[in-house]
């Protein structure tokens, strides 16, 4: 018998299990299933240090949370989705303290909120430096409580079941005991998550291979804005650990090998001993991570066995502060870098860390695809643009989690029965994925194909880009797709597969790499993260649109680009630095902010 | 009201390997064996506190059966375990003393007391009863 | 400038045998690298049927808790170098079932979590538009480092109580009742003792310790249970001495 129900949500982190309690509070007569590869608790959003914005001081505004945003974004947002992100985040993030969040707090008791990266006023909500893990493991308990929820922990989604144009389910793999099954359900959403993996230097976790980017696109969703990749300033060498903007806005420096904050000659204003806000090393991640790049260029890095590095110098923090407001980041550098932030200077360099891109969904979280809805990194709504500021991942996924889980709960209530044909399907995929993984004895080793999937991207796809090393990207990635149809997997068993799971994650990166590549061919421009030597400059006239790509029955890219939703803000110039309007971060920052204790 | 639940979810598997904790686990780390002489401790407390017992009910009879169990005391076998009961008890008292900071959260004011400062409250009551016995035993 | 250690891994395949084996590799490794990316190294290069479980490779995600020469570890966080010269001998968690090579089965911590009730319980709630609740940083201070559980398992698989008697409770779902029963916001501390106070809850602790000493983030369990008793017993001291409506 078929397991059925009213959503079935696919992945469990912040997103994906603020979307199910959304439903359960919608419609508790709705059932929910919890669709995951991993338990949970393992979701990727467990690993977010900074924070989380939203509009909560007095001094703060929802215009100015706003703008942020969307200069932060390169004018790329939609506009009407940033208003009503600004506007639900203090209330989403609200919810999560009466469901028991250990937010960091001011003496009187109240919230504390800091500064961070790119944003004008201290707006960002914190848990000490573990803000992700207590935002998840909070929804995770929250969620526990609530009826009408089943749980699929350790379960694969290897393709959504559509029929009529209208998607009604997934097929899956029980990882535990090899089965397949299919899932079906009047509505689905993806909250899957980003997909860092298809490069080879990432603060992502194993788990974060776009699969429900895949899935949506392979069932004829488009993909948005997928040439825009986030690089994320302060990861450690080897490892790819991220070093939380949080350490730069407690007051952090980032030093080249001559000890000199290089910021300053790269328009971010000049060097203060305190942070100010949206200028050096407050300034946005993108121009951070294209500073270390000229620096690498002039020869002012540091060359380590893992790539060159700058420093990030903490020590004059002193142990006391770094104790009370990042003790992760000493924790991390101790564990995994073997060196001491409160003595030690921080080897750092851009890692990749964010999709601004993915499933192209409208501002309730709904794709082209009736009865398929997406939120979180999985999705792009957009209110990211072309570059995400830090502290509005942690929102977006509370927001639009819950207005997905509305939107869902909202269709599935007056969906049509699922039709029983579809089942047939299951049939159709499990056939398949005997023939693909089973069936044949290939040459090619997985971790071959992901390493030059991985090199193929850094090289044609990194923080700079230009035609013809994306074209020979793009020829590589057609001969990755080639051979992958020639793959080995020496496990033949049932049990905990993790090789074919290995496999079918390598298969959903290369179709996200290609149209990641697509995408980035398409955009002669240069705007936020995508930065194109071949073509400089932001070019409004042509390109103040969204790339949608869309995948052809030979599983070829198609590009497309529609407008930007603009509604208040008129396109401008990115100011950071002296120029641009500010405050200063340390005068707040020094407040008994958390006062130490509460961290 | 009705809570989350897991799809397929069984508490036995017919395929999982079930491993039988060996009868000698308490071997593997010393803490375990600190563990289980603690637990052994108890009867030798125990053994102590019968050992009182008898010595009130003697104290009770007269002075002839008080002689006769200070002579029963001193014989070898009753001073080796009285010895090692000494020592278990000692033992005993030490890692209670080690568990109290961990169960007590003392405060003063709105600080919380060091969990050192509380051990050392133990063992300083620990000497104050001692010498309050002792000052009854030996002055009288 | 690698230099190679040997790591022996635990294997169970049920499909094809009924016990577990060890097989052995060798790999190279620096100083950086974790027993994580030892097991990584093989799975990529030497033997893709090995079966294990890991993803951020930060120690907060808890997935990749093993037995590592006998002590409960992240891998992630377990230096390879810090054995050398090996070898190195890698097993599955102690004290939970074994589904294949490294994976354990956790459903039984899943379960027991769920009973514990691990979230606010409150008689009224607070409408949004009313801001938060207000708690001061020494009332944040009380509960928080029971909040910082990975759920890893690797306290369950340091207890001994827990590997002889499988109903106990046991250290991480306690030390989350206890998280919730220390903040202020929460009012559910008695229906929590309803199931902590069973045979199976706190009193199934007899104070090992050593939940608290493999707890990768400092979480105290073994405090947490025994200051529970101390709480239990007192409750039930005021019930003796001030009966009910007293």
């Amino acid at each position: 018998m078929t397991p059925s129900y009213d959503v079935v949500l696919v992945g469990g982190g912040g997103a994906g299990l603020r979307a199910a309690i959304a439903i359960a509070e919608t419609n508790p007569r709705l059932t929910i299933a919890v669709v995951s590869k991993v338990y949970p608790m393992r979701s990727h959003t467990v690993s977010a240090e900074g924070g989380a914005a939203g509009v909560i001081a007095p001094d703060d505004s929802i215009d100015e949370h706003i703008y942020d945003t969307i200069s932060g974004g390169d004018w790329l947002c939609d506009q009407d989705a940033v208003e009503a992100f600004v506007h639900e985040a203090p209330q989403e993030l609200m919810r999560l303290e009466h469901w028991g969040c250990p937010w960091s707090r001011e003496p009187d008791g109240r919230v504390a909120v800091r500064p961070f990266g790119g944003m004008k006023k201290m707006r960002t909500w914190f848990a000490a430096d573990k803000t992700g893990f207590h935002m998840l493991h909070t929804l995770f308990q929250t969620s526990l409580k609530y009826g009408g929820v089943t749980r699929y922990d350790e379960w694969f989604v290897t393709r959504l079941l559509v029929d009529d144009g209208r998607v009604q389910g997934v097929v899956a793999i029980d990882l535990k005991s090899g089965r397949v099954e299919a899932i079906t359900a009047k509505a689905v959403i993806l909250c899957t998550g980003g997909c860092g993996k298809v490069f080879p230097f990432t603060t992502n976790a194993a788990i974060k291979t776009g699969d429900g980017m895949t899935l949506a696109y392979r069932a004829g969703a488009p993909l948005k804005d997928m040439e825009f990749v986030q690089y994320h300033p302060t990861g450690l060498p080897f490892t790819g650990i991220l070093i939380t903007e949080a350490a730069r806005a407690e007051g952090g420096y980032l030093i080249n090998k001559d000890g000199y904050r290089y910021l300053q000659d790269y328009n971010l204003g000049t060097p203060q001993p305190h942070p100010v806000f949206r200028s050096m090393e407050l300034g946005p991640r993108d121009r951070l991570s294209q500073a270390f790049v000229k620096e690498m260029e002039k020869g002012r890095t540091i060359e380590t066995p893992y790539g060159h590095v700058v420093h990030l110098d903490l020590r004059h923090l002193g142990e006391k502060k770094i104790n009370a407001k990042i003790p992760f980041v000493r924790e991390l550098c101790t564990k995994y870098q073997n060196l001491d932030p409160v003595r030690d200077l921080i080897p750092v360099r851009p890692v990749v860390h964010y999709m601004m891109g993915g499933i192209h969904t409208d501002i309730h979280g709904a794709t082209p695809l009736p009865g398929l809805f997406a939120a979180g990194e999985a999705a792009c709504v957009s209110i990211n643009g072309a570059n995400r500021l830090g502290s509005n991942s942690l929102p977006e996924l509370l927001v639009f989690g819950a207005r997905a889980g509305r939107a869902a709960a909202e269709y599935a209530s007056q969906a049509r029965e699922v039709d029983p044909r579809v089942i047939a399907q299951k049939t159709d995929e499990h056939r398949r994925l005997e023939q693909e993984l089973f069936g044949r004895k290939g040459r090619e080793r997985i971790a071959t194909l992901r390493d030059e999937m991985q090199k193929t991207m850094e090289a044609s796809a990194g923080i700079y880009r230009a035609a013809p090393a994306l074209r020979q990207g793009v020829a590589e990635l057609q001969r990755l797709q080639e051979r992958y149809a020639d793959i080995a997997i020496e496990d033949h068993s049932r049990t905990f597969n993790t090789e074919r799971v290995s496999a079918l994650e390598l298969s959903f990166l290369l179709d996200v790499a290609q149209s990641m590549l697509a995408a980035a061919l398409a955009r002669e421009e240069s705007r936020g993260a995508h930065q194109r030597t071949d073509f400089p400059k932001r070019d409004d006239q042509r390109f103040l649109a969204h790339s949608l790509v869309s995948r052809n029955a030979d599983g070829s890219c198609r590009v497309e680009h529609r407008p930007v939703t603009i509604t208040r803000w008129p396109p401008g110039e990115r100011v950071y630095g002296e120029a641009a309007p500010h405050g200063t971060a340390h005068q707040a920052a020094d407040r008994p902010l958390s006062s130490g204790a509460g961290v | 009201m009705e809570q989350t639940h897991t799809y397929g979810d069984t508490p036995y598997h017919p395929r999982w390997l079930r491993r039988r904790v060996s009868t000698y686990w308490w071997l593997w780390k010393p803490a375990y064996l600190r563990f289980i002489l603690r637990e052994g401790s108890c009867m030798f407390v125990g053994w102590f506190t019968v050992y009182l017992l008898l010595l009130l009910a003697a104290l009770l009879e007269g002075p002839l059966a008080y002689e006769l169990f200070l002579a029963w005391s001193a014989t070898p076998a009753v001073l080796i375990v009285n010895v090692v009961t000494l020592g278990f008890v000692v033992f005993h008292a030490i890692t209670f003393f080690q568990a109290a900071p961990q169960a007590m959260v003392v405060r003063l004011g709105r600080a919380r007391v060091a969990p050192q400062t509380v051990l050392l409250g133990h063992y300083a009551g620990w000497v104050v009863v001692s010498a309050v016995v002792a000052f009854f035993l030996l002055g009288a | 400038m690698a230099q190679r250690i040997r790591l022996q891994i635990a294997r169970y395949r049920p499909e094809q045998e009924s016990e577990a084996t060890f097989d052995e590799y060798e790999v190279p490794y620096t100083k950086e690298m974790a027993v994580l990316d030892g097991l990584n190294f093989v799975k990529d290069r030497l033997d893709g049927t090995l079966a294990y479980r890991w993803s951020c490779r930060m120690g907060i995600c808890g997935s990749c808790g093993m037995t590592v020469n006998g002590e409960p570890k992240l891998t992630c966080a377990t230096f390879l170098g810090d054995y050398a010269p090996g070898p190195l001998r890698v097993e599955p968690l102690r004290n939970f079932p074994v589904i294949r090579d490294l994976i354990v089965d956790i459903g039984d911590f899943m379960r027991k979590l769920v009973r514990v009730k691990p979230w606010i319980v409150r008689s009224a709630e607070k409408p949004i538009a009313g801001g938060e609740y207000l708690q001061t940083p020494e009332q944040l201070e009380e509960y928080k480092p029971f909040s910082m559980c990975i759920n890893c398992m690797l306290c369950y698989s340091a207890c001994p109580i827990y590997g002889l008697d499988p109903k106990f409770i046991g250290p991480a779902a306690i030390a989350l009742a206890q998280r919730y029963n220390l903040d202020n916001r929460d009012e559910g501390s008695a229906d929590r003792m309803e199931v902590l106070s069973e045979h199976e809850g706190i009193w199934g602790c007899t104070f090992v310790g050593e939940c608290t000493k493999v707890c990768p983030k400092h979480v105290d369990p073994a405090g947490a249970i025994q200051r529970y008793k101390l709480t239990a017993a007192i409750d039930s001291m005021k019930a003796f001495f001030a009966p009910r409506g007293a």
